[in-house]
């Protein structure tokens, strides 16, 4: 899959850049879930994506045997999945709020939210 | 004049002749060295302050230097004395004098180090001490203006010195004033010796007060009378003087040099006298005499003869001595008398007898009578004129209409205040307490001194000062009698000329009045102008490029990810083209999982549901997993598995309370634009992405992980041991990031309850 995946990661990069780019807030957010995955992915490609067996260790031995996949990568993608998981449900919670509050999803609308402050005011109910 | 009012106090705070103590001990201390300064001995003292960028701190003492520091001291010490009195039980007074003080360091600082990089930092400290000095009484809101504007003049004008001086040393080699003296030939041949020069002009120029950049001068009026009289008119503003001195032997005497600081320096002392005899306000007459004086010693510093430089210097210290004494006489007028306005005053000389007599002092001094040190300025002025290089008549007549017209001014101050009928707006004036009155008489009586003998003068204080930067002078002499020639025949007619201006000041104020009325344009009027027109572009920037878009944001940013990283992997030969040609043909179950993530991608982007979409985008979450366990990593696969799942959830309950899914927003126009650039982000990454994993990898990392896992940390699952062992310390961070956006998330939906 050596070839294969970075095709694979620029696919969903571009499918991910794509909907942010789109002006509704609930396209982002799925452009946002996929770049994580990309992210991820691309973390893997770059640690060399061989079909090898797992980064273990057999008992009795101290050192492994015969060759494993790289464990480096492995880590790394473990520590984005859980950062990304969390980024992403905090962007979700920032978004329904800001739905909640400015009443549309379309970001080009959002625009205007800061610059009326008496509105602003009437909002802020500690 | 509210802001004196609020000044205004009768009680002299205790010991205020305190803080005096400081310039005193400086200038006696100054004092001893002159004759030994005389003589030629010259104090040299280096330390190393940024090694690393060639600035040493050499400090030095020579005739120039000594004259300036003689200066700063002894107004310093007059003008703290005063200050004392003057502000009374100001609530503020410690600010006063701890401002003043740092002024005065950095003044004397300036003229001390040989470095012009040190002397920027100390130019540009006075400058700092200047803005929060003219804007000391804050509370006004023209105080505040005023402060801004002199900050903003001299400090623009510091900034392109600053580019100067860095291109003289680079030009020089080194930015010490004692090397560059040694390069001067060269420096004045060097292609850049224009631009270095106009650059260091505009430092010089703006500090100066020099026409087109004089107007900031008057307006710093506003700041109480003891910082007029000693930043604004006797030390400060001199420090533009002092740089073209010191900068003479370097770059100076070239026709660019002369033509420039003649005809500005003219253009000054022209302007800057008619506006004063136009003045109501005496504070104010008084700021424009100094813009003339400053526009005299600018022109004459254009020149490069001896006589030329000898009127710079001798003028430079006859304007400090009665320049300070004549403003500080203003200031206790003001708080005695409670007013400035000439309309309002008179007699004053019978009710103030000792202030009376040091503005007579002053004044004459000003005026040039024989007997007074300004005679012998005046008589050295017009050699001076006469002995410039470029245009002599022109500098001359110059040099004669500002005498008289000075002469003029120091005739409305004496016999308008202090002579004739007593008038006074307010309650009866008295005689101000010594503290006020000492300073101003001694500066007085040191003019008289000074004028009876000028030859001790010259010898000990102007001749080493013009032999610092002017080496090959000749000898120069200060006299009170030179004989019946064109200089003492300029004086009779100056003299003449100052009494007809005298009395002709009411039909000359109306007529300069109607002239700078007719001017199409105002220093000050361009100045708001072009601060306005920043404030507009600034407006203008703003409103296009931070618009407040995220779509034009999210744009920016992946065009320009598309373009710099594009642009050199098409440069690099990293073409996609070449790329493909090592591709080697996925197994089938590779392939398979390609296109289940691919069609799932695309429902994902062309989905008109909600529900759809998301179930797509699990099954992309999905297939990641699969990638991960087919590459031997079922830890990240199951985690991978775990969290799709949550986020599948979370995405599903955020979705249900938002609107369905909306049509496409943008134009169908934007949306090809949409699409050809995400196209282009994609395939750059996966172009780098390809050539980074045709190259050899580093497993070093790797290899010592394996090595050490089950030795030394006792786990058999190298990827765990790695998460809670070799870099645990990452996973606190992460926990940490974790906790962080669960609180955040939490705040945000509790608030609404």
């Amino acid at each position: 899959m050596q070839s294969l995946l970075p095709l694979l990661v620029g696919a969903m990069v571009a499918a991910s850049v794509y909907l942010m780019l789109c002006r509704d807030l609930i396209r982002f957010i799925f452009g946002l879930v996929l770049a994580s995955n990309a992210v991820n992915l691309l973390i893997l490609a770059a640690g060399r994506a061989d079909v090898l067996s797992p980064p273990l260790i057999a008992r009795g031995q101290s050192v492994p045997g015969q060759a494993m996949a790289n464990a480096l990568p492995q880590a790394l993608i473990l520590t984005a999945i859980v950062i990304g998981f969390a980024l992403l449900a905090f962007v979700f919670v920032l978004f329904y709020r800001a739905y909640q509050e400015l009443g549309t999803v379309d970001s080009e609308a959002m625009r205007t939210a800061e610059s009326d402050p008496d509105d602003a005011s009437a909002e802020v109910d500690g | 004049m509210a802001s004196v009012n609020s000044l205004h106090s009768h009680s002299t705070g205790k010991a205020g002749w305190l803080p005096a103590l400081l310039p005193l001990v400086i200038f006696v201390i100054a004092a001893t060295r002159v004759p030994a300064n005389a003589a030629g001995e010259h104090l040299h003292w280096t330390l190393p302050w940024v090694p690393s960028l060639g600035v040493g701190l050499g400090i030095t003492v020579d005739g120039l230097s000594l004259l300036f520091v003689l200066i700063v001291s002894l107004v310093g010490a007059a003008v703290f004395l005063f200050a004392g009195a003057y502000l009374g039980d100001h609530p503020q007074r410690l600010r006063f004098y701890g401002l003043l003080t740092a002024f005065m360091v950095s003044m004397l600082g300036l003229v001390l180090v040989d470095n012009l990089l040190a002397l920027f930092v100390f130019w540009e400290l006075t400058t700092l001490t200047s803005y929060l000095l003219i804007g000391f009484e804050h509370h006004l809101e023209g105080a505040r203006f005023n402060a801004r504007q002199a900050l903003l003049t001299t400090g623009a004008g510091g900034l392109v010195m600053l580019a100067g001086i860095l291109m003289l040393a680079e030009m020089g080699g080194s930015s010490d004033i004692s090397h560059l003296v040694t390069q001067a030939d060269r420096l004045r041949r060097h292609p850049l010796y224009l631009p270095t020069l106009a650059c260091l002009f505009a430092g010089a120029l703006t500090k100066s007060a020099q026409f087109p950049f004089h107007f900031w001068l008057p307006n710093a009026m506003s700041a109480p009378t003891p910082i007029s009289a000693f930043l604004h008119s006797a030390t400060m503003v001199k420090a533009g003087i002092y740089l073209l001195a010191r900068l003479h032997p370097v770059l100076g005497g070239t026709p660019a040099w002369m033509a420039t600081l003649v005809v500005l320096g003219a253009m000054t002392t022209l302007w800057g006298a008619l506006l004063a005899v136009s003045q109501r306000d005496l504070k104010r007459m008084l700021a424009y005499t100094t813009v003339m004086a400053l526009g005299v010693m600018t022109m004459f510093l254009g020149g490069r003869t001896t006589p030329t430089l000898t009127a710079a210097m001798t003028f430079l210290m006859v304007h400090a001595l009665y320049k300070s004494a004549l403003f500080l006489v203003v200031g206790t007028i003001d708080h005695q008398a409670g007013s400035r306005d000439l309309h309002q005053l008179g007699g004053l000389g019978r009710v103030m007898p000792l202030t009376g007599l040091a503005a007579t002092g002053a004044a004459l001094s000003m005026a040039g009578f024989p007997l007074f040190f300004g005679f012998i300025g005046k008589e050295i002025m017009y050699q001076g004129a006469l002995a410039e290089d470029l245009f002599p008549d022109f500098a001359t007549g110059v040099a004669l209409v500002a005498n008289a017209l000075m002469t003029a001014v120091a005739g409305i101050i004496v016999m308008c205040v202090f002579a004739g009928g007593l008038r006074f707006p307010g309650e009866r004036p008295r005689e101000a307490g010594w503290a006020m009155w000492l300073g101003p008489l001694l500066l007085g009586a040191l003019g008289v001194f000074f004028g009876i003998c000028p030859d001790w003068v010259g010898r000990h204080l102007i001749e080493p000062a013009v032999v610092a930067f002017h080496p090959q002078a000749d000898e120069i002499h200060l006299k009170l009698f030179h004989g019946f020639n064109l200089p003492l025949l300029l004086s009779v007619v100056t003299l003449t000329l100052g009494v007809v201006g005298y009395f002709g000041r009411r039909p000359l104020a109306r007529i300069i009045a109607a002239v700078e009325k007719g001017l199409p344009v105002s220093a000050d009027g361009a100045y708001a102008r072009l601060l306005d027109l920043t404030a507009t572009l600034a407006e203008k920037h703003t409103r296009i490029v931070q618009n407040g878009s995220l779509q034009r944001y999210l744009t920016v940013i992946f065009v320009a990810v598309a373009l710099a990283s594009g642009w050199p992997m098409m440069k690099a030969g990293l073409g996609f083209g070449p790329l493909m040609a090592g591709f080697d043909a996925p197994t089938t179950v590779e392939a398979l999982l390609g296109l289940i993530i691919l069609a799932a991608l695309t429902v994902v982007v062309a989905a008109g549901s909600r529900l759809l979409a998301v179930c797509a985008l699990g099954v992309v979450g999905a297939g990641s997993a699969m990638i991960f366990l087919w590459h031997g990593a079922p830890d990240v696969a199951l985690t991978q598995l775990l969290v799709e799942t949550l986020t599948v959830i979370i995405v599903a309950l955020v979705l249900l309370r938002l609107p369905p899914l909306p049509r496409p927003l943008s134009s169908p126009r934007r949306r090809v634009f949409n699409a050809v650039l995400s196209l282009a982000v994609g395939l750059v990454l996966a172009g780098w992405l390809t050539a980074v994993t045709a190259g050899d990898l580093d497993r070093g990392v790797t290899a010592y992980y394996e090595a050490y896992s089950a030795v030394k940390a006792h786990g058999r699952n190298i990827v765990n041991v790695i998460l809670v062992d070799f870099r645990s310390f990452d996973t606190l961070g992460e926990i940490i990031v974790v906790a962080v956006a669960g609180l955040a998330g939490y705040g945000l939906i509790r608030r609404r309850t």
